[in-house]
């Protein structure tokens, strides 16, 4: 979905035509142009699949061969998958969803099938309380060192004293600009809401997503990015109803419109922020000045989990700060873990978009566990949508 | 005697049998399901809480904007839908050459093989900044946006549902006499007026099939809207969508599934009341 499709790609296309060249002038064999282009593991792979090559064994035993995630889009690096395939024998499937809602109702419709998920902060303790995850076991998790996490962002996994989760990466909720397409200057959700319905007319999307569409809204008349109250609400709920026909979209999934220059501005989540602008350097990354949305998201083992064993194989594998730093250098979001960054190059450490300035962050909310269950905020949205 | 009606009861038993089953199993049962969960409560954390209560079904005009968007699109979208298949149908049917019939029918089938998901993806593509609009910019038209507005959605409407409503027509079309026709013209009909008269008239029942068809799928829609129109324009299938996905209130979910059902029921029961009338106060005879 992000980056270019060509990224992971065993080979490239040029490379490939070359090969393919070579076959035809027979500079080359058959069974060397598959091994090649990869062409020959392709088809192993398809083949296995299917069920018409047997799987091999592995060396670990009792991990099964497949297991599923829940995460988020362009969050991991392909290869860490891929990987872990190749050391454990077990293939992992992921699954990508827009918002923490869906993974809840996921997992409280029951038989999910993931062995492994990723939620924000502010839901462990929902699921805490209905006990549909896994209080984890720190000894099967030799690869995590709690004194080497930074406390700002942990904390939430943690309830009376066992621990639920432990954390991936921690980020912000901003805005990402097309600054070619609009060249004011834009720092503040007033801004980016004026913007909306002035100069980003038909250009501008929001989430689809609760917390952050109502919570920047709130921003705009500097309410907490949490409230609950009445009043407030209402009057997010007038902004965005007067924003809604200038919009381009209600989507999570943002990364492509901006890409295509579809739209010139969206909601934007750090690990997106930052891709976008290593791709397309016009694209800025904002934090809002009045504040809003500070996350660390989590690992957590559903109560459920069907493959328990490789679920937390797959969460060790992760804490292994050699392994996290190619996380991070994929998905462009800044680590809770003081031993992976002290691995990342200087240039990421420097980047303002992965860590602000302090003065940015200093307004900045944690998401409130309220807010994933409170049926005002979930009915708003829907009016907001339905609109 | 005795004996050969009850083989009779037995054979019939074994054949309906794996569809009664079935029916059972995966219509019946979640229907009831939804409809005890729809007189029930949503649990503080979301969910299902045993209850029994009409609250659901009071609070149903809060997604009346998403019923009525719904009940505009539906027939809106069966008629443009009829309005491009009409004449493919009717060349198919009735001009197309004897030999090419049967491989034009299948380049209309074909598509519908590949999932509707697939093809609403490659038209975000088409209809997106990389797509079309490059296109014109090439040619000096910048900005151009087609993707996410209303145009776009009832494209992919139209594009999606058409050999669903091409067939019907295709086939009531096809088993069109001849000799009506001819015979039309011999009494000095002009070719307009044979067409309202004669052809149209004997299409009517494939034309309401295909109609009701498209429109009954139309009204569970949320798909297209979501991806060709971002999610802006909001149909009781969205709303349905994020009522389970999004803020896990499946009671009002149930209540409002129940009333689509119904709805589609009434749809369903009228359509087939008109095309019955219509044909059957007309139908000709010629032997």
């Amino acid at each position: 979905m992000s980056k270019s499709y060509r990224d992971g790609l065993p080979i490239n296309p040029e490379k490939f035509v070359d090969h393919l060249m070579r076959l035809k002038r027979g500079s080359i064999g058959r069974r060397e142009f598959l091994g090649l282009t990869g062409l020959g593991v392709a088809t192993a792979v398809m083949a296995r699949e299917l069920g018409i090559m047997p799987s091999p064994a592995f060396a670990q035993e009792g991990l099964g061969d497949r297991m599923s995630i829940a995460t988020w889009p362009n969050y991991h690096d392909p290869a860490t998958f891929e990987n872990f395939k190749a050391e454990t024998g077990v293939a992992v499937e992921v699954n990508v969803f827009g918002s923490n809602e869906e993974m809840l109702a996921k997992l409280q419709a029951g038989a999910s099938g993931w062995s492994l998920f990723v939620p924000t902060n502010y839901t462990i303790s929902t699921y805490k309380k209905l006990d549909i995850i896994e209080t984890l076991d720190m000894a099967k998790l030799a690869n995590f060192d709690g004194s080497q996490q930074d406390p700002r962002f942990t904390g939430e996994g943690t309830i009376d004293g066992a621990t639920y989760a432990v954390p991936k990466n921690w980020g912000t909720t901003g805005f990402a600009v097309n600054t070619k397409k609009l060249t004011k200057p834009i720092t503040s959700w007033k801004e980016f809401w004026d913007t909306a319905m002035a100069d980003g007319d038909g250009r501008t999307m929001v989430h689809d997503y609760q917390l952050t569409t109502i919570g920047n809204a709130l921003k705009y008349y500097g309410f907490s990015f949490n409230s609950l109250k009445q009043d407030e609400l209402a009057k997010a709920e007038e902004l965005l109803l007067k924003v809604k026909p200038h919009l381009f979209a209600v989507s999570s999934d943002y990364q492509p419109s901006m890409r295509a220059g579809d739209a010139w501005m969206t909601m934007c989540w750090t690990n997106d922020g930052a891709q976008l602008h290593r791709d397309i350097p016009e694209i800025a990354y904002v934090l809002g000045k009045e504040g809003g949305e500070i996350w660390t998201d989590f690992y957590a083992i559903p109560k459920d989990a069907p493959n328990k064993p490789a679920g937390y194989a797959l969460l060790n594998y992760l804490m292994d700060p050699k392994v996290a730093v190619k996380e991070h250098l994929a998905n462009g979001a800044p680590s809770t873990d003081a031993r992976v960054n002290a691995l990342l190059p200087k240039e990421v450490l420097d980047n303002p978009i992965l860590y602000p300035a302090a003065e940015l962050l200093t307004p900045l909310e944690f998401g409130a566990a309220a807010t994933l269950t409170d049926p005002a905020r979930a009915e708003l949205m829907a009016r907001f949508k339905s609109a | 005697m005795r004996r050969n009606v009850l083989r009779h009861n037995l054979l019939t038993a074994l054949l309906l049998g794996p569809a009664t089953a079935w029916l059972v199993v995966f219509l019946v049962l979640p229907f009831v399901a939804i409809a005890v969960f729809s007189v029930g409560e949503r649990a503080p954390e979301g969910g299902y809480q045993a209850a029994f209560t009409l609250t659901q079904y009071a609070n149903l005009p809060a997604r009346a904007t998403a019923f009525w968007n719904t009940m505009v699109l539906a027939p809106a979208g069966a008629l443009a839908c009829l309005l491009v298949a009409y004449p493919v149908a009717y060349y198919l049917a009735l001009r197309a050459p004897e030999r090419w019939r049967l491989i034009l029918l299948a380049l209309v089938v074909i598509p519908f093989w590949t999932s509707l998901l697939m093809r609403t993806y490659a038209w975000m593509y088409v209809l997106g900044g990389r797509g079309i609009p490059a296109l014109l910019a090439y040619v000096g038209f910048d900005d151009v946006r087609l993707i996410n507005t209303p145009g776009a959605v009832l494209l992919g409407i139209v594009y999606g549902y058409l050999p669903l409503m091409i067939l019907p027509i295709y086939v009531s079309l096809e088993r069109l006499d001849r000799r009506l026709l001819e015979a039309s013209a011999d009494l000095g009909a002009t070719p307009i007026s044979t067409f309202l008269g004669v052809t149209l008239r004997l299409s009517l029942p494939g034309v309401m099939t295909g109609f009701s068809l498209v429109m009954i799928l139309l009204l569970g829609e949320y798909l297209i809207p979501t991806l060709l129109g971002g999610g802006k324009v909001f149909f009781i299938g969205n709303a349905l969508v994020d009522l389970f996905l999004q803020s896990r209130n499946w009671p009002f979910g149930s209540a409002i599934a129940i009333t689509l059902v119904l709805v589609s029921v009434v749809v369903l029961l009228v359509a087939n009341r008109i095309s019955t009338r219509l044909s059957g106060a007309r139908r000709v005879d010629l032997i």
